[in-house]
């Protein structure tokens, strides 16, 4: 019977499902738009983590990167927020059961312009939350205007030159204190999944900055949003590889040329040298490396920076095992007897 | 000083302590002296004595420095408003001398501390220096606290000449100092030391005098914003966001404190609620949603700046149908205005907070029992109806003390609304939509984050939906979930509490209000109804109205509507409601910053009543 099911459905996962049990409802963003192929690694991602999709949250803010978590865990709960305003709806949400898992997506725009603020004080608070953002350099859905993110000089049709500089996404994340950051290309689709699976098992705030073209509207050869750009001006940090907590860790990488990182879950992720002598511990390695990016005109990514001893928010509040929404009554209201100590208490 | 200079050729016109509970005291001290304690004891003595009082402190916008102005209302028939005339002015504060002399009724009585050297112009009043900084020197105080224990002087000295009894003073700073014996005994010594020399130097020529009466026992003290809190945390509150905003931070500052006593789990001694300080109002209210979209109890409270931050969220909300609660402690706008002024400015733009068509349910708590009350009936509401509830109180009721009954123990279970869980989704073999009408109130049924039945899922959106939350621009869809949205309003009407209604016999008209100015408008009828105008009067405490509030308007040739802003804001908002009988109301509507006064309604409604 389940070999049988297996057949019919296709391969499953340690939780009994197939990656079309990841999938969500047809995309409706422009072919080609480096979001979709985000998505296809939110749900290689889980389903390789054997994440049961009930157990995860999605989140988004407003553009077209925000409107991609409908594209993805279509059997997950989900909700596409205010523009610039995800971090806060996530944070007050996943109060709810502190014991699911979270995923945000959202754009250069969203993040780095109008929510600027919620995206530095969710950081600073240490949710457990991947915050995927899908950088394209332009406002896609509002038609192409320069976003926070877009280099200064770059000129776009119809749009004129920009005039001011850009803000960096992983940089502010590092200089906020994020305790996970890192930065992809949506054109490498395996170093996206293998930095969400690593995020997904990070236990505080993963900040992910993923370069993502817009092929409508920002896909000039000079822009550092475009695949041609990504593509040859690329500098991998490590290469990465994932390992479950539930397989065996075996590594059997030469002495020096690589680095463990143990996450709270137990996984680990296996850091492997390319260029760099780099220690992702450091932060202020990870500010230094990025100053010498933008001044070399490098697109440096893999992860950037991590910090697994930092207390999560969920740490902080000390809060009940059962999740605050399955409390039964008698756990939220206070025993009648108590009002009378509540009335002696006033004058 | 020995004998005191009293100017004073007062025609002994009332005879010497002939007034007996029913006058009004006004202390006009610096802000950040220190005078909240000797005030808030005062009044606490007084309750204590079984007297109805009630205080309100009328502040400025000021850490330190500027002029402020506490003032206590005694009456033996329990009429608690604030009253423009002052029987009883102190004067500790040069900078408001001038004023708080010409403040004195005649034939009342001025206090002031003997160190200001302005001249008194005034010879119909009775006239008592206070050696204050002499007084001072002689306690046994710290230096850095001589200025703070100044202002017991003059509670030493109104006990002495009113009859205050002292061991309620004594009380009334026990329960201030929380029971710690040096503060309590420093602030007692002052005020024992003053009361000696006002005995020994004073002589008492005012008629001006309280007796222990017995109209206080079964009654409590408290502010409203400790009230709200209260009634949230039996409401079960499991969330609160906020951001500090004057006259709504005291209500959360309430809620860190007793929450963290009562709402502890007994065998594991972890949390079973949060509170959060958000960075700003967008933030406030977006965790509150979240939290309310995930199955919490979720709540934020704040005053007008930060509610316009809060609309977009506000829109989302009632779209998408997200409970969540807000408590609005208003103060006098527009844009920052008077923020440490009482109001009930925002009705209007709380009514219809968001965009496109919102219409909201908005509770209106009269009373500090009434924010106890709405602090938990807002949650079942607000599950109920999936929808934000706005509780709008107000900066009177919110952060002063009033004699309230003992707050009572919620006679409902809780209702937590139309909620599935895997079992219920389990029976309905996964068949159900999230914006499906199922039962025809126009309420939909909802799940949360962590069911783990399959067909649990949905996906929030304030982007236009279908009966599924898909995404939809269909024209037809839309309209008929707007249809809906408006069913369920009407559903709203028949859940939300009703007003109070009192009325007189063969009453000529009708008196429409809401919240804190009840105590003005009761007293006003009274006055009325001597002058020979009997009014019936409606208390409203929510919106929608309810069918009370057709039947009242219907029932009346006129009625005023009475409320503390300049446009008539509840005025227009039953217009709007009851327009082809619009011509019935009549707004009296007046906003100055301070409570309002029965005074101000009784000569209003009697120069409307002339004009026919
Ligand atoms: C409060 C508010 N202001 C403006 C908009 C219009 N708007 C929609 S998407 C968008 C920009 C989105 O840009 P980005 O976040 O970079 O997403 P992209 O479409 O590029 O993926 C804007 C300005 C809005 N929805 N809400
Ligand atoms: S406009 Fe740009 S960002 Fe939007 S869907 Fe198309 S390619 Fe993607
Ligand atoms: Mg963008």
């Amino acid at each position: 019977m389940a070999d049988q099911n297996t057949k019919t459905r296709g391969k499953v996962n340690l939780v009994g499902l197939t990656k079309g049990d990841y999938r969500g409802k047809p995309t409706t963003l422009c072919q080609g738009c480096g979001h979709n192929s985000i998505s296809s690694q939110i749900i290689a991602a889980s389903y390789e983590l054997d994440l049961k999709p009930e157990s995860i949250v999605k989140f988004s803010g407003i553009g077209c990167s925000s409107k991609s978590p409908a594209y993805f865990l279509g059997r997950s709960f989900g909700f596409n927020g205010l523009h610039g305003r995800m971090p806060s709806l996530a944070t007050g949400a996943m109060f709810g059961n502190h014991h699911l898992e979270a995923i945000g997506v959202s754009g250069d725009g969203d993040t780095a312009s109008i929510g600027m603020g919620q995206f530095k004080h969710i950081i600073r608070r240490n949710l457990p939350f991947v915050y995927v953002v899908e950088n394209n350099g332009v406002y896609g859905l509002t038609k192409g205007q320069f976003s926070a993110t877009a280099e200064s000089g770059l000129t776009l049709k119809g749009h004129g030159t920009n005039m001011y500089m850009p803000v960096d996404i992983a940089w502010e994340a590092v200089v906020g204190n994020a305790t996970f950051v890192a930065r992809s290309f949506a054109g490498d689709p395996k170093q996206v999944k293998e930095l969400l699976k690593a995020a997904l098992s990070h236990q505080g705030i993963a900040i992910l900055d993923i370069i993502s073209p817009c092929v409508t509207f920002n896909n000039t050869d000079e822009s550092m949003h475009s695949y041609a750009w990504g593509r040859n001006h690329e500098v991998a940090l490590h290469e990465l590889s994932y390992v479950p907590p539930m397989e065996d860790i075996i590594v059997d990488y030469a002495e020096g040329e690589m680095i463990d990182v143990t996450m709270h879950d137990g996984s680990t992720v296996v850091l492997k040298k390319l260029e760099h002598d780099y220690d992702p511990t450091s932060r202020s390695g990870a500010i230094a490396l990025l100053e010498e990016a933008n001044r070399k005109n490098w697109l440096i990514t893999g992860l950037i920076y991590i910090d697994t001893e930092q207390p999560s928010l969920f740490d902080i509040y000390n809060l009940t095992d059962v999740p605050l929404n399955r409390l039964k009554e008698h756990q939220m209201r206070p025993p009648p007897e108590s009002i009378d100590q509540v009335n002696a208490l006033m004058f | 000083m020995s004998a005191v200079q009293v100017k004073n050729s007062l025609e002994s016109a009332v005879e010497l302590g002939s007034v007996v509970n029913d006058f009004s005291i006004t202390v006009g001290t610096a802000n950040g002296s220190g005078s909240q304690t000797s005030n808030i004891t005062l009044l606490r003595a007084l309750f204590k004595m079984g007297i109805p009082v009630s205080g309100k402190n009328l502040f400025p916008s000021n850490i330190q420095g500027l002029p402020t102005w506490y003032t206590i209302r005694v009456s033996k028939d329990g009429f608690l408003a604030r009253r423009e005339e002052q029987e009883i002015v102190v004067a500790m504060n040069p900078d408001s001398f001038s004023q708080d002399l010409a403040d004195v009724l005649p034939g009342g009585v001025f206090l002031y501390a003997d160190d200001i050297k302005i001249p008194i112009n005034r010879d119909d009043i009775v006239v008592y220096p206070m050696p204050v900084n002499q007084l001072v020197k002689g306690a046994d105080a710290p230096s850095s606290l001589k200025n703070y224990v100044a202002n017991m002087v003059y509670v030493g000295i109104l006990a002495q000449l009113l009859g205050i009894d002292y061991d309620k003073i004594y009380q009334a700073l026990n329960f201030h100092f929380k029971g710690k014996q040096k503060p309590i005994d420093l602030n007692f010594g002052v005020v024992q030391a003053a009361a000696d020399w006002a005995g020994k130097n004073l002589e008492k020529q005012d008629p001006y005098r309280v007796e222990a009466m017995d109209k206080t026992r079964e009654l409590i003290m408290s502010d409203g914003n400790t009230a709200a809190a209260l009634g949230s945390i039996y409401g079960g509150v499991n969330f609160a966001a906020w951001y500090p905003i004057t006259p709504a931070t005291s209500l959360v500052e309430a809620l860190e404190e007793y929450v963290a006593m009562l709402r502890k789990d007994p065998e594991t001694g972890k949390n079973t609620y949060a509170i959060i300080q958000a960075e700003d109002e967008l933030a406030a209210i977006g965790m509150a949603i979240g939290a309310g979209w995930s199955g919490l109890r979720a709540m934020t409270s704040t005053s007008g700046p930060g509610l316009s931050l809060m609309t977009e969220y506000a829109g989302l909300a009632y779209y998408s149908e997200v409970p969540v609660v807000v408590w609005d402690i208003q103060r006098v706008g527009p844009s920052t205005g008077l923020p440490t002024r009482t109001s009930q400015g925002d009705i209007s733009m709380v009514y219809f907070l968001g965009h496109g068509d919102t219409q909201n349910v908005i509770l209106l708590p009269g009373s500090v029992n009434e924010c106890f009350e709405f602090g938990w009936q807002s949650f079942d509401l607000a599950e109920k109806l999936q929808w934000p509830i706005y509780v709008l109180s107000d900066l009177d009721i919110g952060m002063n003390q009033w004699m309230a009954k003992p707050f009572e123990y919620p006679d409902q279970p809780m209702d937590r609304g139309k909620v599935l869980w895997e079992a219920d989704l389990e029976e309905l073999s996964g068949q159900w939509a999230r914006y499906k009408d199922v039962d025809g109130d126009g309420i939909p049924y909802r799940t949360v984050p962590g069911n783990q039945h399959p067909a649990s899922a949905w996906f929030g959106r304030g982007t236009g939906h279908d009966e599924n939350a898909v995404y939809t621009e269909d024209a037809g869809e839309y309209e008929r979930n707007m249809a809906r949205l408006s069913r369920k309003f009407d559903t709203a009407r028949n859940l939300v509490p009703k007003p109070v209604i009192d009325n007189m016999e063969d009453a000529d008209v009708g008196i429409i209000a809401f919240g804190s100015t009840e105590p003005a408008v009761q007293e006003a009828r009274h006055h009325l109804a001597k002058a020979g105008l009997k009014t019936d009067f409606l208390r409203l405490r929510a919106i929608p109205f309810t069918d009370e509030v057709t039947e009242f308007i219907y029932a009346h040739e006129k009625s005023y509507v009475v409320e503390m802003n300049r446009n008539g804001q509840l005025h227009q908002l039953l217009s709007l409601e009851y327009a082809s009988v619009c011509a019935k109301l009549t707004s009296i509507a007046h906003l100055d910053g301070l409570p309002m006064t029965a005074s101000w309604i009784e000569n209003r409604i009697m120069q409307e009543e002339d004009k026919k």
